[in-house]
């Protein structure tokens, strides 16, 4: 018998970011007790990090004028290059003003309207009017027919998270941090809540809830660089994965930003382009208007980064000891706009590669960014597999961001579906009762307890968690990145396979005990290699060029094939996923071109024409 | 510079075990250009020893999470270069913080009990319609209320604050700031008596014996001193205006 300590709850909430809060927040208006559990303080989460801002299409700015949800919707589905589910979008655009002026409501302070005329970096007049004066302001971003993104200077994501977090505390809702959900507790139909382990003493916990939700946030950290929080190990995703019933969606599309810092991959907000920023390569010339003249720094961001990648690899990139970068250069904004509106970058600037953006030119280049993959939900949030469990927020392939995220769609996705998702939570956890076999737990957490005494004991081996951590992140880094091919892939593959292998056999060089980081890192691994797997297995299969997935190989898009979504499953034993596919859900918007990008620039000629016809709003 | 040998003195003790009494553990490492205590901490514990505890999130001076004391000041080791520091480097947990063990302490308990003690949320008597436009702010007034909001939760100014060393009760600067934050808010509609009620004591801003060691460790570079002398001016005049109803304190 083991011994452990029970917790029983109505909804169990697996991560204290946007996504998590946001929901919990919902199932307890709807009078639910809730659990959240969070591996570090709720403020500390990832989506605090956030700085450029939230898309709404309010329209209250002079370059938002006429935006709506329509407009919205067009731009998530074409920077999407149609891999997401058109319901989730509509849904999703529809809800997101509403979402904005709520947060505006609990406290953040959104920057707002000043009415007068400007001139913009780029030399363009604008008018902002008397009547939108003290409404809630937008700045610019990547792949939007207009400015949407609203934003608290350069904290948004702080702003959130704090306001977020204050309605919860205000609300009671129980918060656990420093404690980690280290396996879901099912019998392969019902998801019953969670074994956690408490990053405080060691112990094992019971979480039994009626609904579980996986709020855990994206697997940056796979990566060797990455603008990502080191707690973003996709812990949630592997969870899932690991019940053999849940499937992970998309795993292979994955979002490369293009601006983060060289060498340490901390990420420069896209506001930086958004509000005027350049990208210039070693003879200073400035490069985006050769590839893109349209949307030039401001196309979507796989497209940014892929141009950025080829530019480098025709010898115009700044040679450095970690490699070749580009320059952002953001010194033509002035150090007043810099030192309010990009603050942040100027700390991290400074703080971090010793440089002033108001003078020097920083050196960036694509890095890791965003996992658009994760557990696949139907449209209410619910995982596909395990009645019972949800998933939100980057953790979740909802789908709203198909193969390309927009800037700016990733904060309102996290407090657009803690909305939806929280409401449809809370439907199903008034109608379901909690009859867990006390048995089924007794065996979910003595499994775990195993796992832990197999560990220290090195009985299975003595592979070290950090060695093969390092090569399974060299290895996506170097085989699954920007552009991939086949037999790079291949090499991939057999690489986390081996490794995945290997990590079943770790073993632990301090004693485990307690708190012990090693274990916890130990605990993690084969999940994580795990998610490298489908990532990689998943690109190798999908033999076409789609949003962030850029084959060299199979350069264009097939929506003959390939309009459909991957479905990674782990079956008991597996060493490689199994794939299934389901199609893409069309309602409004049929596959076209995007108006950026190279399979666009294919037909420049047709664009050119399109785009004079719709005036300038790009 | 010279590639240096560092040497790392370190805080060990693990709460769990309290039969091992503290103590310090020397580490040795190579520098390298650019190193950052993130870096060299994480080496450390790939490399030589993985039962040592630290605390890093977004190793970008984002997110507050790895306060510690460097040399005796209380810092953030993410955007602690080594290059800055003597080849001999102490590192010890923050004080006043309860300890997890080696260089991690629970921020996390102490800052949710700090915002309930401050009720750190809009206090509004309206409803929210999701059907009507949001109501409007000046710009500037969004832009101060953003000065206020930029605390991290890090605990620098908590650790280095005579008073928060002594009274457990003290609500810091951190703390101060925040019903600054919430003061200036024109949403929240609370009185400056109701506020008193809060903060008009010797845990809140009554306690602080000015040192200024919050605004020098402040990472942020907030202006801690004058949100103190704003909240203090406040609650002077809503005391000395309810003097008849409110205890001595």
């Amino acid at each position: 018998m083991s011994v452990y300590q029970t917790h029983t709850t109505d909804v169990l909430v697996i991560g204290a970011g946007l996504a998590g809060e946001r929901t919990a927040i919902e199932a307890a208006t709807h009078g639910l007790d809730v659990i959240i559990l969070s591996l570090v303080p709720p403020r500390r989460s990832h989506s605090t990090a956030a700085q450029g801002g939230m898309q709404a299409s309010l329209g209250n700015c002079a370059m938002g004028y006429g935006d709506n949800p329509d407009i919205h919707f067009e731009d998530t589905v074409k920077g999407s290059d149609w891999g997401c589910d058109q319901d989730v979008a509509r849904l999703f655009a529809n809800t997101a003003p509403i979402a904005v002026r709520q947060m505006a409501y609990w406290g953040v302070p959104w920057n707002r309207v000043v009415a007068g005329r400007k001139t913009l970096p780029d030399g363009r007049e604008i008018e902002d009017l008397k009547e939108y004066e003290g409404l809630i302001t937008a700045r610019d971003f990547g792949g939007t027919a207009k400015w949407r993104t609203c934003y608290t200077s350069d904290g948004t994501g702080h702003t959130l998270q704090y306001t977020m977090d204050s309605i919860v505390i205000k609300m009671g809702i129980t918060v656990h941090d420093r404690m980690e959900a280290i396996a879901l507790i099912h019998d392969g139909e019902n998801c019953y809540g969670a074994v956690a382990r408490c990053l405080r003493t060691g112990q094992l916990h019971a979480y039994l809830a009626r609904s579980t939700v996986i709020a855990t946030g994206g697997y940056g950290r796979l990566y060797g660089v990455s603008t990502n929080a080191v707690i973003n190990e996709g812990s949630g995703m592997f969870l899932a994965l690991e019940t053999g019933v849940v499937p992970l969606g998309n795993m292979e599309a994955v979002q490369f930003h293009p601006t983060g810092m060289v060498p340490v991959g901390i990420l420069i907000t896209e506001g930086a382009r958004g509000d005027g920023g350049y990208l210039l390569d070693k003879n200073l010339h400035r490069f985006m208007p050769d590839y893109e003249p349209k949307k030039k720094e401001l196309a979507s961001r796989d497209v940014v980064s892929r141009r950025m990648i080829q530019h480098i690899r025709k010898g115009y990139g700044v040679e450095s000891k970690w490699g070749p970068h580009l320059w952002l250069d953001i010194r033509h904004l002035g150090r007043k706009h810099i030192y309010t509106n990009l603050r942040e970058i100027a700390n991290i600037c400074k703080n971090f590669a010793g440089i002033d953006p108001a003078k020097d030119l920083i050196p960036v280049r694509p890095t890791q960014h965003y996992s658009m993959g994760g557990v696949r939900t139907n449209i209410d949030g619910h995982a596909y597999g395990l009645k019972g469990l949800f998933a939100v927020g980057e953790a979740a392939c909802w789908d709203l961001h198909g193969f390309n995220r927009l800037g700016g769609n990733s904060l309102a996705e996290t407090i657009v579906a803690g909305m939806v998702v929280g409401k449809k939570v809370a439907e199903y956890t008034l109608g379901a009762a909690l009859d867990c076999p006390l048995k089924l737990v007794d065996e979910h957490v003595k499994r775990q307890e195993n796992r832990i005494n197999d560990l220290i004991s090195g009985r299975l081996g003595k592979e070290n968690v950090y060695e093969l951590r390092k090569q399974m992140e060299d290895t996506l880094m170097e085989y699954v990145g920007i552009f991939r091919n086949g037999p790079d892939l291949q090499k991939a593959v057999d690489k986390l396979q081996e490794l995945y292998r290997r990590s079943l056999r770790l073993g632990l060089r301090s004693s485990g005990k307690y708190a012990s980081p090693e274990l916890a890192s130990a605990l993690r691994l084969p999940g994580m290699i795990r998610l490298a797997l489908c990532i990689a297995y998943g690109a190798l299969n999908r033999t076409e060029s789609r949003g962030s997935h850029a084959r060299e190989d199979y350069p264009y898009r097939d929506d003959v094939n390939w309009l459909k979504r991957t479905l990674a499953y782990w079956p008991p034993g597996a060493e490689l996923p199994l794939l299934k596919y389901e199609p893409v859900k069309i309602t409004e918007l049929p596959p076209g071109d995007r108006g950026y990008g190279e399979s666009s620039a294919a037909n420049a000629a047709r664009t050119e024409t399109a785009h004079d016809k719709e005036g300038n709003n790009g | 510079m010279a590639e240096r040998l560092l040497t790392f003195s370190i805080f060990r003790y693990n709460p769990n075990t309290p039969e091992i009494k503290p103590y310090m553990q020397e580490y040795k490492l190579e520098e390298m250009p650019g190193m950052t205590l993130f870096v060299a901490l994480n080496k450390i514990r790939e490399e030589q020893d993985p039962s040592l505890m630290f605390d890093f999130v977004c190793r970008a001076a984002i997110c507050g999470s790895c306060a510690m004391l460097v040399n005796g000041k209380p810092r953030l080791a993410c955007k602690t270069l080594t290059k800055d520091l003597p080849s001999r480097i102490t590192l010890l947990p923050l004080p006043v913080f309860k300890l997890v063990g080696d260089l991690s302490v629970d921020t996390g308990t102490w800052f949710r009990h700090m915002s309930l003690k401050t009720e750190a949320w809009i206090h509004t008597t309206k409803e929210f319609d999701p059907q009507a436009r949001e109501e409007r702010m000046d710009n500037e007034t969004a832009l101060k209320i953003y000065e206020a909001e930029r605390c991290i939760e890090c605990g620098c100014c908590i650790a280095g604050c005579a008073t928060a060393n002594i009274r457990e009760d003290f609500i810091g600067a951190a703390g101060i700031n925040r019903v600054a934050r919430f003061m200036v808010d024109p949403r929240d509609e609370r009185s400056p008596q109701e506020y008193f009620e809060v903060v008009g004591t010797e845990e809140g801003t009554f306690g602080c014996v000015g040192l200024m060691a919050c605004e020098d460790n402040c990472p942020m570079g907030l202006p801690l001193q004058m949100q103190l002398a704003y909240v203090r001016r406040r609650m002077a005049a809503a005391g000395l205006a309810a003097r008849p109803q409110t205890r001595a304190c």
